[in-house]
C-alpha cells in the first residue's frame, strides 16, 4: 500500500463559501440508528435557513469504525461507497466532528495512490461539520425561547483537534440568552469513546467515562451538550448506569428545541 | 563472528537503502529571534537568570574585583579555586595581594585533576570567567580551557561566573553565527543557567543537587 | 500466528487502575507538567512555527541519515572520540562491557539514558559483575527500589516523597527517615558525590550528536551528567542513530522544543556540549571518550515512509503528559521501556507486533499527543497503521510479527460490516431490526463489555433514513 508522506499540519485555516442553495447531509450511522431526533433537528435548522437539504438514501457510515481497527480495506469500499453517492458539488453537512474529519482529512490519505484519489479530494474538500456550516456559511442568529438552564458542554475530540470547530459550537450556545454554560474542568479530556477503543481497552475506557461523568456532575449542569453521537452515547451510558439524573443531547436537537420553545 | 566494519556497513547499507533520501523537506522558516538593546539585553539575562536561583550582582569592570572580595566575606568562603593564568586570574591575584583579611585562600588550579582530585572536592568555591552570556534564555557560555579548567564550574558547591556585559547575545543562535562555532568547537562547551537544580521528588524544587549550589554572576559593565 | 503476548497487559492495566495513590500521583504530576509547557510556550503562533522548523529539522537530517553518520563519525574520530556500531542491545552492551573491562571498572556512573534502559545495561552489567550506579535522581530512587522508569524524563513520577524517605531509610545505610525533601537530596547528594569522584567510567546518553562538528549535546538540571562525563578518565555515550542532526544551527530550535516540551523551562540548568577527550595540556576531562551508535531496528524504521516519523522523535516526554491512557495507567503498565503514546508506537516495531502489538490498542485516538509533540509525529496514524498491520489482510506489513492477530472472527465481522453499509437495502434492514430490539438487545460479546458501565444504546425504532424519507427531506 503506497503511502504518501504524511502533510505536516498548519493552523487551521479554512476559507468559507458563499451559501450555497442545496447541501447534502450526511446523517451518520451512529445518528442514524441511534439519535434519529436529533439528525430531523439538524435538518430543520438547516432548512429554516434556506437551504435545500438533500439526504441521499444510499448513504450509510463514513468508514471510521474499521479505519481505526486496522481494517483499512474495508473502511476503503464503505467510504468508496459515500463519495459515489455525494457526488453532486453540494457541500456535504455532518452533525459529527469525528466523522467530518474522519472524510475531511482521513479520505485523502485512505484513497492516496489510488484511482479514487482525485475524486476522494474533491468529495473531502465540500465537507463541513454542521455547526462549522451553520455558524459560518449560514451566520444563523438564534433566538433562545426556552426557561432558564444550565448546561456543559463536552468537545469531542476529532471536532476539537481534528476538525476545529469547537469555538464554532460554543458560539452557538452562547447565542442562547437563557441558557447558562458552565464549562468541564478537562473540557478536552478524551471520554473514552474512540470506536472500537471501549470494546478493546474497557477498562481504560471505564475509567475515563468515568472521570467524565464525575466532572459534569460537579458543574451542576443538568443537561449535557455535544456535538457527536459516538460520545453521547458513551456518557449518557454511563450517566444512566450510574443513576444520574443529567439528560445528554446532541447540539442539534438542543439547539432546535430551545429555539422552538421546546 | 561479525567484525566492527561488518556491523557499521550493514547498518550503513540498510539506511541508505531505505529510500529516505526521496524525502521531500518542507521550507519551514523559523520564528522571528529576539532582538534586543545591550541594556534590554544585559536586564534579561539578569531577571532570568535571578528567576533560576542565580545572585547576579551587577559591576564596574574598573573594580569589580572589590565586589568580588565583599561577596567572598559575606559568603564566608574559605577556599577560592581559580585559573591564575585565565583572563581574569592576575585581577584576582593583585585584588588578594592588597589585604586578605577576611578573604579565603585561592587555590590555584595546577596540573591534571587526577593529583588534586581530592583537594578539588573539598573546596567550596571555584571561580572563572565566562566567554559569552545569552539573554533570551538567561545563561552564561563557558569554553573551558587549560587555564580555567571544566570541573572548576561544577565540582566546588559556589560558582562565581565573570560575565563581560559586552559580550551578551540575544539567542544561542546568534552567538553561535557571530562566533562561527562550526569552525570548530572546543572540547567542551558549556550553558549555565544557574545552580544545579531537581524537581524528581513530587515536583518540589530544590537548588544544590551534583553540581553546584550557589551560582554567583558578576556582569561587568 | 497466536495471540501470544510476554506481558500481562490486561492485568497490569487493572491494577493500575485500580492503585489510587498512582492515579492520584500521576494526575497532579501530569496536570503539572501541562501547566508547565503551556506557561513556556505562551504564543501559539510562535510554537506552532517552531513546532514546523523542528519537523524539517529532524526531516533534513533522517533524508540523509547515512551521511551524516558517517560525517559525525569522521568528525568524532578526528577529534579523538571513539566511535562504535552495534545493530542491537546485545552488541551495544558488549562494547561497554569490553570498554569496562580494559580499565579494570567494577562500576560505572551513569546520568540519564533511555537507550540503556533499552539496553537493559544495567541488568546486564551486573550479570557481569559490574555495578552500574544511576545518578539522576529520579534513577537513583528507583533503582534503589529495584523498579524501572515510569516516564522517560520524570522516572520516578509515580513516587511520593514519603514513599522516597521509606526507600532511602531502608537502602542507604546510616540514614534516618525524612520527608523533607531538601534533605532527601542533600543524602542524594553526599552518596553520589563519592561516587562520582571514585568511578573510572561514567555513561551518558546523548541528546543530538551534530554531524558538522562531531558534537555530542546533553542537557540535564541537576550536574549529574556533567560529572559522569567530565569526572570519570572514560566517557561512553550510546545513542540511537536517530539523534543526529546536521548541523550547529540546528541546535537552538531543537533544544527550545525539548526543554520547553519536556519540563516547561526556556533552558536547562546545564548544556553539555562534547567534542574531544582531553587535549594535551587540558587538566581535566576524559581521557578517553567513547561513541556507542545504536541500530535496534532503527534502520528498518526509515525504510517505511510512514514509520519513519516515528525517528523523529526527540524523546520530550510530553506526549505521555498529555495522554488520558497513560495518566490513568502510569509507565510500568505498559511493561516496555517506552510508555505512552510514542511507546506505542516504538515498541511494537522494536519488539515486534506478536509481542507487543496489543500496546496499540490502548488508545482512543484522541490526538491529544499528535497536537502537542514538538516535532510533529502523527502518532494517531502510527498507531493506525499498527492496527492495520496487526491484522495484515493484504500481506503487505512492514512491521515484525505483521499478521499476529489476523483471525477469521474478526475478519467476517468486518466485512459484513462493509456489506451493510454498501448495501441500503440490508443496512435498513439491520437498522430496522435492531431498532425492534431497542434496549433489549443481547449483551454478547461487545456489547457485554459496554454495559459493564453503561446502559444498552438504545436504537431507534425509526431510523434517520426513514424519518427523512417520511418527512420529505429530498433524495435527489
Amino acid at each position: 500500500m503506497p503511502f504518501t508522506e504524511a502533510k505536516v499540519k498548519t493552523m487551521h485555516v479554512r476559507n468559507y463559501p458563499e451559501q450555497s442553495e442545496t447541501a447534502y447531509f450526511f446523517g451518520t450511522c451512529l445518528m442514524d440508528a441511534v439519535y434519529p431526533d436529533a439528525g430531523m433537528a439538524a435538518i430543520k435548522l438547516l432548512k429554516s435557513k434556506g437551504v435545500k437539504v438533500v439526504f441521499p438514501p444510499d448513504q450509510s457510515c463514513c468508514g471510521q469504525p474499521a479505519y481505526n481497527s486496522g481494517f483499512t480495506r474495508e473502511a476503503r469500499a464503505v467510504a468508496r461507497k459515500q463519495i459515489h453517492v455525494f457526488s453532486k458539488p453540494y457541500p456535504i453537512i455532518v452533525p459529527s466532528g469525528s466523522c467530518a474529519g474522519m472524510m475531511k482529512h482521513h479520505y485523502p490519505a485512505l484513497f492516496a495512490g489510488t484511482p479514487n484519489e482525485a475524486a476522494a479530494r474533491r468529495f473531502s474538500e465540500r465537507v463541513y461539520e454542521w455547526s462549522e456550516y451553520l455558524a459560518t456559511v449560514l451566520a444563523v442568529e438564534l433566538e433562545d425561547r426556552g426557561d432558564p438552564l444550565t448546561i456543559t458542554w463536552h468537545s469531542s475530540c476529532h471536532a476539537l483537534r481534528e476538525m476545529n470547530v469547537i469555538r464554532y459550537s460554543k458560539a452557538l450556545i452562547r447565542q442562547l440568552k437563557n441558557v447558562t454554560l458552565v464549562e468541564l474542568e478537562r473540557e478536552t479530556e478524551c471520554c473514552g469513546f474512540g470506536g472500537t477503543f471501549a470494546i478493546k481497552q474497557p477498562a481504560i475506557s471505564a475509567a475515563m467515562v468515568k472521570d467524565k461523568v464525575a466532572d459534569i456532575r460537579r458543574t451542576g449542569a443538568t443537561t449535557l451538550v455535544a456535538g457527536d453521537c459516538g460520545c453521547l452515547m458513551n456518557i449518557t451510558g454511563a450517566m444512566e448506569h450510574g443513576g444520574v439524573a443529567i439528560a445528554g443531547k446532541h447540539l442539534a436537537e438542543f439547539l432546535w428545541e430551545r429555539t422552538n420553545g421546546q | 563472528m561479525s567484525s566492527h566494519q561488518n556491523v557499521r556497513d550493514r547498518i550503513l547499507a540498510r539506511l541508505h537503502a531505505s529510500g529516505a533520501e526521496l524525502t521531500t523537506v518542507p521550507e519551514a522558516p523559523l520564528p522571528p529571534e529576539l532582538s534586543l538593546d545591550r541594556e534590554a539585553k544585559i536586564e534579561r539575562l539578569a531577571a532570568m537568570m535571578t528567576a533560576m536561583r542565580t545572585d547576579v550582582h551587577i559591576v564596574d569592570t574598573h573594580n569589580w574585583s572589590d565586589r568580588l572580595k565583599e561577596l567572598a566575606r559575606e559568603k564566608g568562603w574559605k577556599r577560592l579555586l581559580y585559573g591564575p593564568e585565565g583572563p581574569i586570574g592576575s585581577n584576582i591575584e593583585t585584588a588578594w595581594a592588597s589585604d586578605t583579611a577576611g578573604l579565603p585562600e585561592l587555590v590555584a588550579y595546577t596540573g591534571p585533576m587526577e593529583a588534586f582530585k581530592e583537594d578539588l572536592f573539598q573546596i567550596d568555591a571555584g571561580i572563572t570567567s565566562v566567554r559569552a552570556g545569552v539573554a533570551e534564555t538567561g545563561a552564561v557560555v563557558l569554553w573551558p580551557t587549560s587555564h580555567e579548567p571544566r570541573l572548576m564550574s561544577l565540582v566546588p558547591p559556589v560558582h562565581v561566573a565573570v560575565l563581560d556585559a559586552d559580550t551578551i547575545y540575544n539567542s544561542l543562535g546568534e552567538m553561535m553565527t557571530a562566533e562561527r562555532w562550526a569552525d570548530g568547537m572546543p572540547t567542551n562547551a558549556l550553558l549555565i543557567s544557574g545552580p544545579s537544580k531537581t524537581a524528581d521528588i513530587e515536583f518540589t524544587l530544590v537548588f544544590g543537587v551534583h553540581g553546584p549550589k550557589e551560582l554567583v554572576l558578576l556582569i561587568r559593565k | 500466528m497466536g495471540n501470544k503476548t510476554t506481558f500481562d497487559f490486561d492485568a497490569n492495566i487493572d491494577g493500575a487502575l485500580k492503585d489510587d495513590q498512582l492515579r492520584k500521583n500521576l494526575r497532579k504530576a501530569m496536570d503539572i507538567l501541562v501547566d508547565k509547557r503551556r506557561a513556556v510556550f505562551p504564543d501559539t503562533a510562535y510554537l506552532e512555527q517552531l513546532r514546523s522548523a523542528g519537523n524539517a529539522i529532524k526531516r533534513r537530517a533522517l533524508k540523509q541519515l547515512p551521511r551524516l553518520l558517517e560525517q559525525l563519525e569522521a568528525n568524532c574520530t578526528k577529534n579523538g572520540i571513539q566511535v562504535h556500531w552495534a545493530e542491537d542491545t546485545a552488541q551495544a552492551n558488549g562494547i561497554v562491557l569490553e570498554i569496562l573491562r580494559r580499565h579494570d571498572a567494577r562500576d560505572i556512573v551513569k546520568g540519564k539514558s533511555m537507550v540503556s534502559e533499552e539496553m537493559h545495561l544495567n541488568h546486564f552489567l551486573e550479570a557481569n559483575d559490574i555495578e552500574a550506579i544511576e545518578t539522576d535522581l529520579g534513577e537513583f530512587i528507583i533503582q534503589l527500589n529495584h523498579e524501572t522508569p515510569s516516564h522517560i524524563i520524570v522516572p520516578a513520577i509515580h513516587k511520593n516523597k514519603d514513599e522516597v524517605a521509606a526507600i532511602f531509610h531502608d537502602k542507604i545505610p546510616d540514614t534516618p527517615y525524612t520527608e523533607n525533601v531538601e534533605e532527601l537530596t542533600a543524602i542524594a547528594r553526599r552518596v553520589l558525590r563519592k561516587r562520582f569522584a571514585a568511578a573510572k567510567v561514567g555513561l551518558s546518553g546523548v541528546n543530538f550528536a551534530i554531524a558538522e562538528t562531531g558534537t555530542l549535546l546533553l542537557v540535564e538540571n541537576e550536574g549529574n551528567g556533567r560529572m559522569c562525563t567530565t569526572v570519570p578518565e572514560v566517557h561512553v555515550a550510546v545513542m540511537g542513530l536517530e539523534k543526529v542532526v546536521e548541523k550547529l544551527s540546528d541546535v537552538p530550535p531543537l533544544l527550545r522544543l525539548l526543554t520547553g516540551s519536556a519540563t516547561g523551562q526556556m533552558i536547562t540548568t546545564y548544556v553539555n556540549m562534547i567534542t574531544a577527550p582531553r587535549r594535551s595540556g587540558e587538566k581535566d576531562g576524559p581521557k578517553e571518550v567513547h561513541l556507542v551508535i545504536l541500530d535496534n531496528g532503527r534502520s528498518r524504521m526509515l525504510a517505511d515512509p510512514e514509520f519513519r516519523q516515528t525517528l523523529l522523535c526527540i524523546r520530550c516526554g510530553t506526549c505521555l503528559n498529555h495522554c488520558p491512557v497513560y495518566v490513568r495507567i502510569g509507565g510500568h503498565a505498559y511493561g516496555h521501556v517506552y510508555p505512552g503514546p510514542i511507546g506505542k508506537i516504538l515498541t511494537p516495531q522494536m519488539e515486534g507486533l506478536d509481542q507487543a502489538g496489543v500496546l496499540a490498542t490502548a488508545s482512543s485516538l484522541c490526538g491529544a499527543c499528535g497536537e502537542v509533540c514538538p516535532v510533529r509525529i502523527p502518532i494517531p496514524d502510527l498507531i493506525r497503521r499498527l492496527r492495520n498491520e496487526s491484522y495484515d489482510q493484504d500481506g503487505s506489513a512492514v512491521v515484525k510479527g505483521g499478521g499476529y492477530k489476523k483471525n477469521l472472527a474478526e475478519t467476517l465481522v468486518w466485512k459484513g460490516w462493509s456489506l451493510a453499509n454498501r448495501s441500503p437495502l440490508l443496512n435498513g434492514i439491520g437498522t430496522r431490526l435492531a431498532g425492534k430490539a431497542g434496549k433489549r438487545m443481547p449483551k454478547v460479546g461487545p456489547l457485554k463489555k459496554w454495559t459493564r458501565v453503561r446502559t444498552s444504546p438504545q436504537v431507534a425504532r425509526t431510523s434517520l433514513h426513514e424519518r427523512a424519507r417520511n418527512e420529505g427531506v429530498k433524495d435527489e
